[in-house]
């Protein structure tokens, strides 16, 4: 139906072409070079992804488009057949038109024998602003030819706004007894374990490795999701809950107990020998999440009778209440994620009988409530510290949901059989 | 549980096999008088006499053996029965105790018994705050075991979290169904039953 409806903006893609050839020799920047573009401040540039040809051409426009609208820093603008055919008609480049439709930027994707050409234009200086070409031997419609344009759909979003976009990361999340995966534009779930009983699945730094605790039998396991082979790093009695690995990639912290509490415990994600880090005297410590410089770790502890979140440096010394501490029948706090910007935590806490997403700014410790619809729980934060998932079972039913906390608009990413514990992974790497 | 159960089922029903092979063994059959005097008479009274003896025996030794199977069954079903707690509690409530307090008996009277015991929740809060807490509520109940004298190590803790409901639902009765402790017992193929 998507391609169907896109098949009428052709034309446009006939014309630009048409101005790409003579333009394509004029400059060529380098990854990660910004855009000077034309527009309102405190408005989001926008952007025509023009038609593009071949039989891959709709899927390619739709991909990029989406992956505009759904990192919510770049207005997609789509051509109506109206103004396609408008297009069509002008006999030179019709900037005119471009700029009439608010765009200040056009990029034109051309399928090539071996990959993908990106012509970028400005509107306003009617320049070719950057060209490039992305190669990639995947099969059309691929996870990994996806992948390729959510790069392209990153690299652009930098280019026009100086933050690298989220297009290219995907979102681990328990259902049915596996973990799964899915693309950040809730396609290409997949099952990445086999049926047990893991949980709590957390990335590497790289997103090349994830971390996952088992219930039955009880232990932390590690998979190299290139290759497919899980490895057991620790097991045993008792309960092993919520692995995190560190921002340098060198340990796993986890929490773990059997006959007096629950403690976090730190173990190289080599392997080796485990060492204690909190002091929870019989309570439960759970749910550790490093700062982004890897010195401080934010953790969910029942130290004071009920469920609070807590700061501690990364050796386990120097503890510190973070939320506001709430005696009351319903305070419950949980599930702590430090933002990659390291300026806040994301948690949930229970309000009015339900659980709702909140993030606390670590420098005033001033709260803000993010959710209200329904039970919103473990929240996650995409690695641009302004997108965040988390599980919510407004539909009736557990999903994912993205929302964005700049504008507090909210998408849903996953459908089907209810779904838990979400991670969003780090920027992943070129397949 | 379920697996534990079924083992405790065929031992039982193991030992009824072998009462059944013994009662052949007994009744040894009866040869057919060839003639009538009053020595073989006297001879049939007295083998009449000595099967209804039999009989009687083998009867008062069937109800021993199904009392025996009958006060194992129970002895089972109270090591079985689950205790419940409070939501995000992990104290032991009057009723738990005492449900707790009926295993210790057979538990002493069959030392040769271990008990593993699996804490649950209810599917309120967090899934990795559950798994502590079930972990807290087993650890609970180990310690209250092994204050009454029970060997630690014949007592092994897990949690299951909320990943396992006794029964589905999102109402109080529902939870509190799922806010529990379960026990399997292992290592005798009958158990004893405490002689009190």
């Amino acid at each position: 139906m998507r391609s169907s409806s896109l098949r009428r903006f052709l034309p446009v893609a006939l014309l630009m072409l048409s101005i790409a050839a003579p333009l394509a020799a004029q400059d060529s920047t380098s990854r990660g070079v910004r855009i000077g573009l034309t527009y309102d401040p405190g408005s989001k540039p926008g952007v025509a992804v023009l038609p593009v040809t071949g039989p891959t051409g709709d899927s390619v426009r739709a991909i990029v488009q989406r992956d505009f609208d759904f990192g919510d820093r770049v207005n997609p603008i789509v051509l109506d057949a109206m103004t396609a055919i408008e297009a069509s008609r002008a006999s030179a480049p019709n900037w005119p038109l471009l700029a009439r439709l608010g765009a200040a930027a056009a990029v034109q994707i051309t399928p090539t024998a071996n990959g993908f050409h990106l012509a970028v234009y400005n509107v306003a200086t009617k320049q070719t602003a950057l060209i490039r070409d992305y190669a990639t031997s995947a099969a059309p419609q691929s996870r990994a030819w996806r992948a390729v344009l959510h790069g392209i759909a990153d690299d652009l979003e930098e280019s026009f706004t100086g933050v690298r976009g989220v297009a290219r990361t995907r979102i681990l999340f328990e259902r049915g007894k596996r973990i799964w995966a899915v693309d950040s534009d809730g396609e290409g779930a997949t099952p990445v374990t086999d049926v047990g009983t893991p949980i709590s699945p957390s990335w590497d730094p790289s997103g090349r490795t994830i971390a996952y605790s088992t219930i039955l039998p009880a232990g932390i396991s590690v998979l190299d999701l290139s290759t497919g082979r899980s490895r057991t790093l620790v097991s045993g009695g008792g309960v092993f809950i919520s692995p995190v690995i560190s921002p340098d990639g060198a340990n796993v912290v986890y929490a773990h107990g059997v006959d007096a509490g629950v403690d976090l415990y730190t173990i190289p994600l080599s392997g080796g020998a485990a060492r204690r880090l909190s002091v929870g005297r019989g309570s439960d410590n759970v749910s550790p999440s490093f700062s982004p410089d890897g010195r401080r770790i934010v953790f969910m502890s029942g130290r004071a009778g009920h469920p609070e979140i807590y700061t501690m440096d990364a050796d386990g010394t120097n503890v510190d209440l973070l939320t506001p501490l709430d005696i009351g029948e319903n305070a419950y706090r949980a599930s702590p994620d430090w933002s990659p910007s390291g300026r806040l935590v994301a948690f949930q806490s229970q309000i009015a009988g339900n659980f709702q997403a909140l993030t606390i700014n670590l420098r005033d410790r001033s709260l803000r409530q993010l959710t209200s619809d329904g039970r919103n729980e473990d929240p996650s934060w995409a690695p641009d510290g302004r997108h965040l998932t988390f599980v919510s079972n407004r539909t009736g039913v557990r999903q994912l949901w993205v929302l964005d906390t700049e504008t507090g608009r909210s998408r849903q990413l996953t459908r089907g059989a209810p779904v838990r514990v979400p991670a969003w992974s780090p920027r992943l790497p070129a397949e | 549980m379920i697996r534990r159960t079924a083992v405790l089922s065929l031992a039982l029903l193991s030992v009824a096999a072998l009462d059944g092979c013994r009662r052949k063994v007994v009744s040894a059959p009866t040869p057919v008088a060839t003639s009538t005097n009053a020595d073989s008479l006297a001879a049939l009274r007295a083998r009449q006499r000595a099967d209804s003896i039999a009989a009687a025996e083998r009867a008062a030794r069937e109800a021993a053996a199904a009392s025996d199977r009958r006060s194992a069954g129970e002895a089972a079903a109270i090591l079985a029965q689950k205790i419940y707690f409070d939501y995000d509690r992990d104290n032991l409530r009057d009723d738990a105790r005492a449900t707790l307090d009926a295993k210790v008996p057979i538990l002493i009277a069959n030392p040769s018994v271990t008990l593993a015991i699996t804490g649950h929740t209810d599917e309120r809060g967090t899934a990795e705050y559950n798994l502590a807490l079930g972990q807290r509520r087993a650890a609970q109940v180990k310690r209250y075991l092994t204050s009454k004298g029970i060997e630690d190590a014949r007592i092994s803790t897990q949690s299951m979290g909320d990943s396992q409901p006794a029964v589905q639902g999102t109402d109080e009765s529902a939870y509190q169904q799922n806010r529990r402790a379960e026990f399997q017992a292992a290592g005798a193929n009958t158990l004893v039953a405490p002689r009190s």
